[in-house]
């Protein structure tokens, strides 16, 4: 099972570095709203309140370097996305049907599928760690904190690709999985991962108390801002393995049905 | 040469009429361009609503009516990139090479093909602006409503010249990214979260030689304050400026192709 899984997570990686510009706008879209983001709105770290709920204290961290980790939150919902669509290709050109009659376990072609979506998950972590070696000033926490930022960040981008694969393996067609891609900034949108929760408007603010993604983001947040002595990191490591472990599982189960209904 | 000038004149509402009758057919495929603009700015509203307790915005009680314009003009790219998206199809496909076979002006083909986006970015500005005054944004008033109407769609025109660029240089439905991009990036780059006085330097250098600014100016003056000819004509200059120069692109670029 498992050399299966690691067999089959390198052929998705090697598939998605054969065509680098499927992986570019993982990285671009992210990187350009992080960059329009902290150039308008600079000044919002000025509002009354900002960093009252993060535990920092005077010199505060630059807005870019706050609104790193609604970027890498970003980028990782994106990938959970070109997951699914990628999944749902293999679906629709009938690679997946030879997968499946292949002698190796179901559940590695899911689990493998999944270690390649968290080992994608790592590059684009890097990408924006050094966006903020070059932009900013680096992560306020060192070597520990950036560990922090790949181990949240790796098992929530395996949670994403979870919903992507679930998603491909019920619907069985790409545009159906591409036309999620709204939701993505929904989510996004409806979290505190682009601005502190005790300045988000009502209902935004409600909402994003029940969103995983607003935990997520805290969690990656604050090891960047020199924040790690707070919950937020284990919450952020909680939200982030139990949406990994369900989303797994729907997505093996997902799978048995599909293969069912056949 | 009175014959093709009689062959003209059809041929522009004909292929915008052709355009039109796509959205008729397949009317879902409007669906994506209402979408994506209003949850952008209904999601910019609820989470950044707030800063307009800054300095700078005036006593702006809504951010949203700030970032309606800029919801407005997405949908406009966004439209426009669509028209190209159309155009690699009818290109991959070899339809757009029996048009070139017809007895009709380069120009006047382009001409039909970004009167479409033209008049097709109208259905999202309209969904977005009564979302925005259910949501409690001021009635702009008629003539801003005019001004608005008439920008938008030149900023459509605009980004239909440049998906019509990018389709004729890859001749690839492939190349849509490049199409979006290209418009998502114009109007972000902008005064688009923010007044000008408070962006990063950085960002105010881009938004000062960026047209998009002046054309966002224009169409955010009357949903926060009031219609102003010091706001409007600069909106316009830069506006249609943007749009020949990026017309007389796509021109050149359907000329190379016909060779």
């Amino acid at each position: 099972m498992i050399l299966a899984s690691v067999a089959l997570a390198q052929r998705a990686l090697r598939v998605t570095l054969r065509r680098p510009q499927f992986l570019a706008p993982l990285l671009i879209f992210p990187s350009l709203l992080l960059a329009v983001n902290t150039g308008g709105l600079s000044q919002a770290t000025s509002l009354p309140g900002f960093w009252e709920q993060y535990g920092v204290t005077a010199p505060y961290p630059s807005f870019f370097e706050f609104q790193l980790a609604a970027a890498m939150s970003q980028s990782l919902l994106l990938g959970g996305v070109a997951t699914g669509i990628a999944v749902a290709l293999e679906l629709e050109m009938g690679f997946f049907d030879r997968l499946v009659a292949a002698p190796i376990p179901r559940a590695s072609i899911v689990l493998g599928r999944l270690l390649a979506a968290g080992a994608i998950a790592l590059v684009q972590l890097s990408w924006f760690v050094s966006l903020s070696l070059i932009f900013g000033s680096g992560i306020a926490d060192g070597i520990p904190g950036l560990i922090e930022v790949y181990l949240i960040g790796a098992i929530a981008g395996i949670g994403f690709a979870g919903i992507g694969v679930t998603l491909a393996l019920r619907a069985g067609n790409a545009s159906t999985v591409q036309s999620i891609f709204p939701l993505v900034f929904v989510v996004l949108f409806l979290s505190s991962a682009f601005f502190p929760p005790n300045l988000l408007t009502s209902p935004a603010d409600l909402i994003a108390k029940w969103n995983p993604l607003s935990y997520i983001a805290n969690g990656l947040r604050a090891p960047i801002i020199g924040a790690s002595g707070t919950s937020d990191v284990l919450e952020g490591f909680a939200a982030a393995i139990g949406l990994a472990l369900f989303f797994g599982l729907l997505a093996t189960w997902s799978l048995r049905v599909r293969l069912q209904s056949k | 040469m009175s014959n093709e000038r009689t062959n003209d004149r059809g041929v522009v509402p004909a292929l915008a009429r052709r355009a039109l009758n796509e959205l008729l057919r397949v009317p879902g495929a409007a669906v994506p361009g209402i979408l994506a603009p209003t949850i952008f700015m209904l999601g910019l509203s609820a989470v950044f609503g707030n800063v307009t307790a800054l300095p700078g915005f005036d006593g702006l009680d809504k951010y949203m009516a700030f970032v309606l314009p800029v919801g407005l003009l997405q949908g406009a790219g966004f439209t426009g990139a669509a028209t190209g998206v159309n155009m690699a199809r009818d290109i991959e496909q070899g339809w757009f090479d029996r048009l070139l076979l017809a007895p009709v002006r380069r120009p006047v083909l382009l001409a039909g093909i970004v009167a479409s986006a033209a008049l097709r970015t109208l259905i999202p500005a309209t969904a977005l602006i009564c979302v925005g005054l259910l949501f409690g944004v001021k009635f702009p008033g008629f003539l801003d409503l005019l001004i608005v109407a008439l920008l938008v769609m030149i900023v459509a025109s605009a980004s239909a010249c440049w998906g019509a660029i990018i389709a004729l240089r890859f001749r690839t439905q492939q190349a849509a990214p490049l199409m979006q991009i290209g418009s998502f990036m114009a109007v972000l780059f902008t005064a688009a979260y923010a007044p000008m006085a408070l962006l990063q330097p950085w960002l105010k250098a881009i938004a000062t030689v960026n047209p998009v600014n002046y054309v966002l100016t224009g169409v955010r003056q009357g949903f926060i304050g009031s219609v102003s000819w010091a706001d409007t004509w600069p909106a316009f200059v830069a506006g249609a400026g943007l749009l020949a120069l990026l017309a007389t692109f796509a021109i050149r670029g359907m000329s190379r192709t016909s060779d």
